[in-house]
């Protein structure tokens, strides 16, 4: 695919930096929305050419390839393939829903809350295009700052300590990711991930290797131990900022797990899966067992979010075709409705300002269609069937039935406290006494504007994810086969029959049109 | 080998002697009609960076083989005039230092910076510690040079007691290389085993002489004077000594380096000091409130971090350590920059004290969080490239340990670093504070081109990175 296209992803990752220059021009606070608005809805214009994306081929595609510093060994070098386009599809879609989301809330700072922004959004499309092992991690860690102001800045009255907890941790984590891909280069070469996943490293290196990444992908999703950062950072963060995290942040975990640590230690992977799996576990429970007891309701889709991610890296480490569509559904699902949930929140706390459930009771009858908003999204959370979320879980399911019975078996709680807390806070904010919000504006325009996409999404997976199957499979299928060759009998399980079994999923979702 | 004297070889060299001449005149013409130092200087260091980076590509020996002009000592020619000029632009209002001391201020300043210019030739012994006498001699007057400041007389005999120990050490080290190899030329030198087995008195010479380097680099175990001396010393001179002598210090450890190969006892005790400078300096600066002593236990940590580059004994760990003491001069500039600047009457900064900076200067306050990000290492700054140049070379040649006792201190040092930004940052000025003073534009200015520098060179390290060590 190497050619002499239009550099797509320079000119995504380029423009919006080039934005953030343009902002020092500008001095109304007014001004600096409309432009930053202007930038990313310019960027996701730009994004047109990535439609071409070819669905029959697992390669990378739209990559570029410069020499950057060869005496080392790194380049610039960028490519999607079906994991990736998904990834950064998602994030060119929420960066101006951010910024609408953020228009009357952030009145101090402005420029430089849009500059992080931006900058953000730049990084973000970095990480999920980046081919190079230290182009990768240049944009990892190139988000920490801008996140921490975020946080730190514009955020709720414990944000000192959650901003420097959230950068503590991600620092901790990543400090190991760097040695892991010192020693990628080392051993193999090269840092051109491509390239390293033609490799086949040895056991043991595979399993230091993978223990370092996981270690900073565990982090940033977070999986349970290593989550205590994510409730404490979204509590504080202002709205765009707890919707980044959630819809963009933690993706990066797990697509670091589903980029590097399954095609470059595929047999560590398979060693280590079962810890992996009983770590995602721990999460579902644990998440879906804490947001039951919270009253903030900040708080509660905070600790939701750590059990959904949950599912995500068990479908992750089921390591089958199914496991992995199911995780990647799921990153993509969680992002859209956990963002448009944060956005609520956000929207909702403009009016109370408190963020506790009790404050924000009785919505249905005054703000009819913010709590229509909030129903769909919140059934979706739960993954109602027709929603999007309901794609992703079935899958992960069935992959973890598939992979063990007992594994299957304890995710099934975890399902059922996910409806348990989102019902009931759905069920306390919409018909809960006493009404608060009799003077209450219900949706602004604004608000329709940047929840309405992210509907239309939630129901178009939910009803018709054969689009998205064909743009994952490719890449995931190669992906599996990959780790089925390295297989050294960890894993008895017959996968060969998975394939009709997701084309049955694939078939039936859109006619079958599970009634909501 | 060359006898004849080619002055065309040392411009550099001269240009420095010319305007320590210039200031020397005006040291003894004091009270004459002369146009005070910091009028002209600045534009004659600015002068001589240029002049440094003309002769970037001057090649020969001069002296019958003491001192070589190669890609190397001009490459460090070129960052110590550079930073020379920003040292004297840095000190052209130094709240601290009477009027009638701001010439011989300035003379010492140029007379150390020459002396580290010669330094970053020589590659002979005798020479080396002739030149890093100049270095340091002229260094030790201008500490307790911060007016009526008990602080700064101690610091200025701590460092003259430390750095006249130092070099006895080295002194004695010396003799014992001689006694044992026969020879005080790099180049022999680098011929002859050094092994314990082969050449122990060689070994333990060279373990003492590499002392005097190390109290400059302010490596553990020589690094006790760095806190004290940075916080005695006026804001300017402090920034100069965090950052020049240990460019002269960097170059003679990479000249050194040819002599060491992975596995050499002297090589493994390299690795350990720099595992122990890092960790100790990291863990050390974690609790600092005072700016100054910060950024001193900082430069303990990248003393350890820059002898990373001279473990592995190859090109691309010598490439590497030149890298990034190159850029260690720019980010710790960038972050004394800011220091002197918000020091109105210089006095030394408390953490507390940058709280509100961002309302009073966000130009200043982007300057120190650039500086501070890179000294963290954090992408994209010129820091990460270093450190990452560092660690890979290191990793080639089997001390993984190091890399990973390394990396695991970048997770330590970003708690400090980052204080300083939340700081700035993220603190409300206390509302009884004098209003701010206004920081004129070229103040703003010169910070933000370093700052641009050190991202500049986070992102194209290429433009730098091949100059000390061409083709290899």
């Amino acid at each position: 695919m190497q050619g002499t296209h239009l550099p797509v992803l320079t000119i995504l990752i380029g423009f919006p930096i080039l934005g953030c220059l343009g902002l020092f021009f500008i001095r109304q606070s007014h001004h600096v929305r409309v432009f930053s608005l202007a930038i990313s809805i310019v960027e996701l214009l730009l994004a047109f050419p990535l439609f071409g994306f070819s669905l029959d081929t697992p390669a990378f595609q739209f990559v570029e390839q410069l020499p950057w510093a060869p005496d080392w060994g790194v380049y610039y070098h960028v490519g999607l393939d079906g994991i990736s386009v998904l990834m950064v599809g998602l994030t060119l879609i929420i960066f101006p829903l951010c910024i609408l989301s953020s228009w009357s809330y952030i009145s101090r700072r402005v420029k430089e809350f849009h500059f992080c922004l931006l900058f953000l959004s730049s990084a973000c499309v970095g990480v999920f295009s980046a081919l190079d092992l230290v182009l990768f991690y240049l944009f990892w860690e190139a988000i920490l700052i801008p996140m921490y102001l975020l946080v730190a800045v514009w955020g709720g009255p414990q944000r000192q300590y959650a901003s420097l907890k959230f950068v503590l941790y991600t620092v901790a984590g990543s400090t190991l990711l760097l040695v892991a891909i010192i020693a990628f280069r080392v051993e193999g070469g090269t840092f051109s991930v491509p390239e390293l996943m033609t490799r086949t490293f040895s056991h043991d290196f595979q399993c230091w290797t993978f223990l370092a990444m996981a270690l900073a992908f565990a982090v940033k999703v977070p999986m349970v131990p290593f989550h205590t950062w994510l409730p404490a950072a979204h509590v504080e963060a202002p709205a765009a900022g707890s919707i980044i995290l959630a819809a963009i942040l933690l993706k990066m975990g797990t697509y670091g797990f589903l980029r590097f640590c399954l095609p470059l230690a595929p047999e560590a992977s398979q060693s280590f899966a079962p810890m992996m799996i009983a770590l995602s576990i721990a999460s579902i429970l644990y998440g879906g067992a804490v947001a039951l007891g919270q009253t903030d309701i900040k708080k509660i889709i905070a600790y939701s979010s750590i059990g959904h991610m949950g599912f995500v890296t068990l479908g992750i480490f089921a390591l089958n075709l199914r496991g992995s569509q199911g995780a990647l559904f799921q990153m993509l699902n969680h992002g859209i409705t956990t963002g448009a949930l944060f956005m609520m929140v956000g929207a909702v706390y403009e009016r109370s300002h408190s963020r506790e459930v009790a404050d924000n009771q009785g919505l249905g009858r005054y703000l009819p269609a913010f709590m229509g908003f909030w129903g769909l999204m919140a059934f979706s959370s739960f993954a109602f069937p027709g929603t999007n979320n309901f794609v992703g879980e079935f899958l992960i399911l069935t992959a973890a039935f598939e992979r063990n019975l007992w594994v299957g078996a304890s995710t099934v709680p975890g399902a059922l406290l996910a409806s348990a807390y989102m019902l009931r806070l759905t069920q306390k904010m919409a018909w809960g006494a006493p009404a608060s919000p009799r003077e209450w504006h219900d949706l602004r325009m604004r608000e329709w504007v940047s929840l309405l996409p992210l509907a239309f999404l939630v129901l178009y997976i939910g009803l018709a994810p054969a689009l998205f199957f064909k743009v994952m499979n490719p890449t995931l299928t190669h992906l599996m086969t990959g780790l089925k060759t390295q297989e050294i009998s960890v894993q008895v399980s017959p996968r060969a029959r998975a394939a009709p079994l997701t084309e049955a999923v694939v078939k039936t979702q859109p006619q079958g049109r599970p009634g909501k | 080998m060359t006898v004849e004297f080619k002055a065309e070889l040392v411009i550099p060299e001269l240009y420095q002697l010319f305007l320590i001449a210039i200031l020397f005149v005006q040291v003894l013409a004091q009270g004459s009609r002369m146009p005070r130092a910091v009028r002209w200087l600045p534009w004659m260091a600015g002068i001589g960076v240029a002049v440094s980076m003309l002769s970037l590509h001057s090649r020969g020996v001069l002296f019958t083989g003491s001192y070589e002009i190669d890609s190397l000592s001009q490459f460090f020619k070129m960052t110590i005039s550079l930073g020379f000029a920003v040292s004297v632009l840095n000190a052209v209002r130094q709240p601290t230092l009477d009027q009638d001391k701001e010439t011989e201020y300035f003379l010492f300043l140029a007379l150390s910076s020459w002396g580290l210019m010669l330094l970053s030739s020589t590659v002979e012994l005798i020479s080396m510690i002739l030149a890093l006498e100049v270095a340091s001699f002229s260094l030790f007057p201008l500490v307790p040079l911060r007016s009526e400041d008990r602080d700064a007389a101690e610091a200025g005999i701590k460092y003259i007691f430390s750095g006249a120990g130092a070099t006895a050490i080295g002194l004695l080290g010396f003799s014992y290389i001689l006694a044992g190899q026969h020879t005080s030329y790099l180049a022999e030198l680098a011929q002859k085993p050094w092994a314990w087995s082969q050449a122990p008195m060689a070994v333990a010479g060279l373990t003492l002489f590499l002392c005097t380097i190390f109290f400059k680099l302010a490596l553990f175990p020589f690094h006790f004077w760095a806190p004290d001396v940075y916080q005695g010393a006026s804001n300017e001179t402090a920034a100069y000594i965090a950052t020049l002598p240990k460019v002269g210090a960097a170059a003679i450890l990479i000249r050194f380096a040819a002599l060491l190969t992975p596995g050499l006892e002297i090589t493994t005790i390299l690795a350990v000091l720099a595992a122990v400078s890092i960790t100790y300096g990291n863990l050390a600066a974690l609790i600092q409130k005072d700016i100054k002593r910060l950024l001193g236990y900082s430069a303990i940590a990248h003393a350890g971090y820059v002898v990373i580059g001279l473990v592995p004994g190859t090109a691309e760990g010598m490439a590497a350590a030149a890298f990034y003491i190159f850029v260690y001069v720019l980010m710790n500039f960038a972050c004394f920059w800011v220091v002197c600047r918000l020091a109105a009457d210089g006095g030394n900064l408390k953490l507390n004290d940058l709280n509100g900076l961002y309302e009073s200067s966000p130009g200043l306050a982007l300057v120190l969080a650039v500086g501070a990000v890179a000294l963290v290492g954090l992408p994209p700054t010129a820091g990460f490239m270093g450190k990452l140049f560092l660690l890979t070379a290191a990793w080639e040649h089997g001390y993984n340990w190091l890399v990973v006792v390394a990396a695991v201190n970048v997770a330590i040092s970003i708690y400090y670093y980052l204080n300083l930004v939340r700081h700035a940052y993220t603190q409300e000025a206390p509302d009884q504070t004098p209003s701010p003073v206004s920081h004129p534009f070229f103040s703003v200015f010169w910070g933000a081109c370093l700052a641009a520098l050190v991202i500049l060179f986070g992102i194209l390290p290429n433009l730098v990175f091949r100059l000390p060590f061409p083709l290899s």
